[in-house]
């Protein structure tokens, strides 16, 4: 009978989800959602859903970018700045007349452009991710304030406005239709695409992926453009929603989805992560600043228990990692 | 003797200079492989041929010199562009992802997908031609196994397959066998007769000369960079190929003891470890030298990093000097002067990206600091140059990064290493491993001098020969536990590899 359990391959197979760190995120998550509700029914209710859910856009479409970094070694701390940059350059040209279309093409390329000199620079100058993107973090905020005039930058067409604030589905905001629709693009092609999952041997052996003949320059610089691409994306999306492109958008922004994604299993090692879990991660966050906000906590709390939060994650990670290992 | 192959030259090696910081690794060499030939590269530690191998593989770019693949040039960019003219390499050093899958590091980047793009792999699909690929080592284990949970043996044997599988018209193996024990070395023969018969051509380096001549067509030497004969393994003997290659005589190799075993020095009783071992006991005397054998995967690893506090014990106890000592991390071995030269070099031996001179010392920082905590980097300087000429190791200097040395002589490093570290035991876990014949019998004669000074020594390796040759008296390992236990006099290989697979004579305890 046990027997028979065991080599029922269905069984196996959610015996071995609970083993992921996917699992285990929605498993508190879930607790977490069960608990707020019974404590403050109104959390469960729809503008107060609608606002967590829009106010982890930004994040989760900058984590599909990060998260596939991570994978491949290498993180990107200029996403914040991209954010804000080319939110603010979109809304500049709009204001200037460009055709909505043209505009929003243009701030894309902007990140796309800001991801490939990140990505160049460090992987043909062999300059430390982290310096590199740390200038361009830098940089590109110092450039953004430079081109606004230090000022928010608002009255911006309807028609863009529209893009932001519409409903292509009836009821649900764009914003959060796109990050959906991105994330579950991604997440499949980073587990299923042959091209995505090179990031994975990248991470988990570089000299070994090189030998392997894996052209590991070409990736790298790809994985970065697209990270730039997605950080204007969320900072064109924004700007939309708000109908105003912020001076002090994305300041910080780095820094969360990297914790997020780490929550979510991902390493700074590379080699591990999912863009599921990323987005696992980011929602446990929001869902912990929302509980803090909910039950009248005092809100200087919060970057207390985020912090808290990483170091618990990695923890339990080390020790699983430890038992995991042990046996030869 | 090998089959006479075709004589058309498929590749062309002119006049190639490859040049490192202070070393001419490369010097004018030139060579030629005929299609459907084994062409057999020899020579010593640091000979150049490696470097060569990196050329034709696109991981290097030469300064100087042309080759040709099928009379047209040939120059690819990175190791991608030379699989797609179909010339694959099995590196010397072993380039897997330890977190992925025995399938996904066989097809890397070239699993079977889907569609063009979105380029969805088809999971069942590579898990299926894994099973087939693997079939050919006669392997079952399952695709989706991770590799890191493999043991060394068949990393290698999945390396091989990862570059068979692209069905290449030249394979090039550098040192394949180093970690293979006699039966994946036949099957690999094997594999290479096959692919030989489809006129696929091989380069196949080695510092094992019965290999050559068992499965070898011609035989290219090669010294300093320079290819120095070619000819047929039937017009040359072993001798002559050790006379051109340079390099120290083969005679009387494994040397004799000169002083008695004295009294016992390590003793393990009952020692277990999970799965891994169990019930392992065996002493070691003062100055003796215990040879340990058996297959891949048989546990003698697993013992050695257990016994080095690597890993902990589940059970049994260790006595050094007939007093129980306790061993729970390699700090504490050390402590206890206990030595652990490690099998795998590149992932725990060596600091990779260091320079010889601090690798030398990496165990024994200690007894280089002086009272105020500061290191004596004179002293440090003066062992490593000590280290340097008495194992030989070729270097421009000693503060060369160990990770640009030639793979034996990133060996000799570690073993000056730890000879340095002044042990009373040392575990040596394929001491020679990717070692030249010359530089072979230095490392025997330098065990056989550390244990005339009273240091026991247990020696794992799966090369036969050395066991035997070198051995006092020789432990059997069998799925994690001692098999057979033989006087040195009265092993003979025959009887040791019976008692490892358990098939044939059975153990022979004593
Ligand atoms: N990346 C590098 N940087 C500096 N020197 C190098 C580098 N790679 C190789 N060398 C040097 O080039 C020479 C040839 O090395 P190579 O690895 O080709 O030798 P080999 O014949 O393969 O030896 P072995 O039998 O020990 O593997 C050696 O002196 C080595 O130290
Ligand atoms: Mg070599």
């Amino acid at each position: 009978m046990v027997d028979k359990l065991r080599d029922n391959a269905a069984l196996r197979r959610i015996v071995a989800l609970a083993d992921h760190r996917e699992f285990m995120i929605l498993y508190i998550i879930v607790l977490g959602i069960i608990g707020l509700t019974y404590a403050k029914p109104e959390f469960l209710s729809k503008p107060s859903l609608a606002a967590v859910m829009l106010s982890l856009t930004a994040q989760s479409i900058i984590a599909i970018g990060m998260t596939i970094l991570l994978v491949s070694g290498t993180f990107d701390l200029s996403v914040g700045s991209t954010f804000a940059l080319a939110g603010t350059v979109t809304a500049i040209w709009l204001r200037s007349g460009m055709p909505a279309p043209m505009a929003i093409g243009f701030g894309l390329a902007i990140g796309i452009l800001i991801g490939l000199v990140n990505g160049l620079i460090i992987t043909e100058l062999r300059i430390n991710a982290f310096i590199t993107t740390l200038g361009m973090m830098g940089l590109v905020r110092g450039l953004m304030m430079v081109v606004s005039g230090g000022r928010n930058i608002s009255e911006l067409p309807a028609s863009f406005n529209a893009f932001g604030q519409g409903e292509l589905i009836p009821g649900v905001q764009n914003p959060i239709v796109i990050s959906i629709v991105l994330i579950v693009v991604s997440d499949f092609l980073l587990r299923r695409s042959r091209f995505f999952r090179q990031s994975y041997y990248i991470g988990g052996n570089e000299a070994a992926a090189i030998l392997s003949g894996i052209n590991v320059k070409r990736v790298k610089v790809f994985n970065f453009a697209l990270v730039g691409f997605l950080a204007a994306l969320a900072g064109i999306i924004i700007t939309a929603r708000f109908g105003s492109a912020s001076t002090t958008a994305g300041k910080g922004l780095e820094l969360k989805v990297i914790s997020a994604a780490i929550i979510g299993g991902a390493s700074l090692k590379g080699g591990a992560g999912t863009i599921l879990g990323s987005l696992l991660g980011a929602v446990l966050m929001s869902i912990i600043i929302s509980s803090i906000t909910l039950l009248g906590i005092d809100p200087n709390w919060v970057d207390f228990v985020i912090g808290a939060a990483l170091l618990l994650a990695v923890m339990a990670d080390a020790t699983g990692r430890k038992a995991r290992e042990a046996p030869g | 003797m090998p089959d006479s192959p075709d004589s058309q030259t498929v590749l062309e090696v002119r006049d190639v200079v490859k040049t490192f910081p202070g070393v001419r690794a490369l010097d004018n060499v030139c060579f030629e492989l005929r299609k459907g030939e084994v062409h057999a590269l020899v020579g010593e530690n640091g000979a150049g041929k490696s470097t060569l191998m990196h050329v034709l593989g696109g991981v290097l770019s030469p300064e100087a010199g042309e080759i040709f693949l099928d009379g047209r040039p040939f120059g690819p960019a990175n190791p991608h562009a030379a699989a797609d003219e179909g010339v694959c390499v099995v590196f010397q050093e072993l380039s897997l992802s330890p977190n992925l899958s025995v399938a996904e590091n066989i097809f890397a980047h070239r699993q079977p997908v889907r569609w063009k793009w979105p380029d969805l792999i088809d999971r069942r699909l590579l898990h299926e031609r894994t099973g087939a690929i693997l079939e050919r080592f006669e392997l079952q284990m399952d695709p989706a196994t991770p590799v890191r949970n493999l043991p060394v043996a068949l990393r290698q044997v999945v390396e091989i397959l990862k570059a068979i599988s692209q069905e290449p018209r030249i394979l090039i193996l550098d040192e394949p066998t180093s970690s293979l024990t006699a039966v994946e070395t036949g099957l690999l023969f094997e594999n290479i007769r096959q692919l030989k018969a489809q006129g696929t051509s091989v380069i196949y380096i080695s510092h094992h000369l019965p290999e050559i001549f068992e499965i070898a067509n011609r035989v290219t030497v090669m010294r300093d960079g320079r290819n120095v004969a070619t000819c047929d393994v039937t017009d040359v003997t072993e001798d002559e190929i050790v006379r051109k290659r340079g390099g120290g005589e083969v005679s009387d190799r494994y040397g004799r003891r000169e002083t008695p075993v004295g009294s016992e020095g390590f003793r393990s009783e009952g020692g277990r470890r999970g799965e891994a071992f169990d019930d392992v006991s065996f002493s070691v005397g003062r100055g003796e030298i215990v040879g340990m054998a058996g297959l891949a995967g048989s546990g003698r690893t697993e013992l050695a990093r257990a016994i080095f506090g690597a890993e902990p014990l589940d059970a049994g106890r260790l006595y050094v000097d007939e007093k129980p000592v306790t061993v729970r991390s390699p700090g504490q071995a050390i402590a206890n002067r206990i030595g652990y030269l490690t099998e795998e070099r590149k992932a725990q031996g060596l600091f990779m990206r260091m320079s010889v001179r601090q690798n030398c010392v990496a165990p024994v920082l200690g007894s280089f600091a002086n009272r105020w905590g500061l290191m004596n980097e004179k002293a440090i300087t003066a062992l490593a140059a000590r280290s340097r000429a008495e194992f030989g190791i070729v270097t421009p200097s000693v503060n060369q990064e160990v990770g640009n040395l030639s793979g034996g002589n990133q060996q000799k490093v570690l073993l000056a290493m730890w000879i340095d570290a002044g042990p009373l035991l040392l575990i040596a876990d394929e001491p020679t491993r990717g070692v030249d014949v010359g530089a072979k019998s230095e490392i025997y004669r330098r065990l056989r001098a550390l244990a005339a000074d009273g240091v026991g020594i247990l020696l794992i390796s799966s090369e036969l020969p050395e066991v035997l040759g070198l051995g006092d008296r020789i432990l059997v390992m069998r799925a994690g536990r001692i098999a057979g236990r033989f006087e040195a006099d009265q092993a003979t290989e025959e009887k040791l590899i019976a008692c490892a697979t358990g098939i044939g004579a059975g153990s022979n305890p004593t």
